[in-house]
């Protein structure tokens, strides 16, 4: 894939989460399935609330709208777990090229060679 | 924040419920983080010497639209809502090494961000619908992915509903097995119930993750890697 492939697939794939994440008004409001199955089997209130509270059920605070809430704290977590993933993903990507290289070469300053970023595993 | 009240009105808006806070004895609690650390442990050394290059973007695009995802509760029957858990689609996606850290990071995120599953209940948030569907999602989607052979038509995309209906039903079933041991319902009360109710809620799954997947094989065959039968003549791929 070139540079410009994986651009276009960043951008391509975030945007269908940012669309999905604007429809979220949208979703359903009824309990879950294990929320249900709590009501339903009278254990609910057992469940206790979270120590503290960031962007607590999606709806970013201090948001008076709730539609306007809930695509915000979701827009906010796209972009939170986005950026989690790809730094991860960078790193254990570096780790697999410098596994890669040390499985291959001796260590020690080697010239320059076209092909020179191309050293990697198979397919994850 | 606590000080600052906002009157928040009793949420109308999505409400996924992981296992909150409160559900787990410690001592399940406790077995949950130890199943999570070790195959997480086992992703990461898995995946820091053999992450191809384009697993990178295609992670973190995974993980971004898994999390939206999860926000969009669909309506099943009898005024109840079910999710996309969607390790199966992130297993077909990057593999299932890759996927448990794309499952782990959205599932932390929630819990730590969102209040969205309860702390001590992380680790077997994680394992329930980050794990366990993820590695039996990816084992029967191999299977049908064998079976399918590299042809386009309609067993793949059923074996890719079938395996994401499954893993519903395992994580359903696997949070039953917790609630019961910890003595929050038995379990003959909780799990015909969770079973039900996830019985349809896997239909959702299975559709969301089958048209997920035809989508980017249509478009971008290249990012997911179907295992194939030795090629009858000369190398396929």
């Amino acid at each position: 894939m070139t540079k410009k492939g994986y651009v276009a697939l960043l951008l391509v794939g975030l945007g269908i989460a940012l669309v999905i994440t604007l429809l979220s008004p949208l979703a359903s409001s009824s309990p879950d399935g294990l929320e249900r199955v709590a009501e339903d089997k009278a254990f609910v209130d057992r469940g206790k609330d979270a120590p503290y509270e960031v962007i607590a059920d999606y709806a970013f605070p201090w948001v008076g709208n709730e539609d306007a809430a809930t695509i915000l704290g979701g827009v906010v977590g796209v972009v939170i777990v986005a950026a989690l993933v790809l730094t991860l993903g960078v790193g254990l990507r570096a780790l697999s090229r410098r596994a890669a290289v040390a499985g291959t070469k001796p260590a020690g300053p080697t010239p320059p060679t076209p092909a020179g970023g191309k050293a990697g595993g198979g397919e994850g | 924040m606590a000080y600052i009240s906002v009157p928040i009105p009793a949420l109308p808006h999505p409400s996924p419920m992981h296992i909150p806070d409160g559900f787990l004895s410690a001592p399940v609690a406790g077995v949950g983080y130890a199943l999570a650390a070790v195959f997480v442990a086992i992703a990461v050394w898995r995946t820091n010497r053999s992450l191809g290059e384009k697993s990178v973007p295609l992670m973190g695009v995974t993980a971004a639209c898994i999390f939206a995802a999860q926000m969009m509760n669909f309506p099943v029957a009898g005024g109840t809502s079910g999710h996309l858990l969607g390790g199966t689609l992130a297993a077909i996606l990057v593999g299932p090494w890759a996927a448990i850290i794309v499952m782990t990071s959205v599932i932390g995120v929630q819990g730590l961000m969102f209040q969205d599953g309860g702390l001590s209940a992380l680790g077997f948030n994680v394992f329930n619908m980050g794990v366990i569907t993820v590695l039996v999602g990816y084992g029967i989607y191999y299977l049908a992915a064998l079976f399918a052979n590299g042809q386009r038509g309609w067993v793949l995309p059923t074996g890719v509903f079938v395996a994401s209906w499954i893993t519903v039903m395992l994580a359903a079933f696997a949070t039953s097995i917790e609630l019961a041991v910890s003595g929050t319902s038995p379990l003959h009360v909780v799990l015909p119930a969770m079973m039900g109710v996830h019985a349809l809620i896997g239909i959702g799954e299975g559709l969301i993750t089958a048209a997920a997947v035809t989508f980017v094989l249509t478009t971008r065959p290249d990012l997911i890697a179907q295992p194939q039968r030795a090629a009858p003549q000369g190398g396929l791929s």
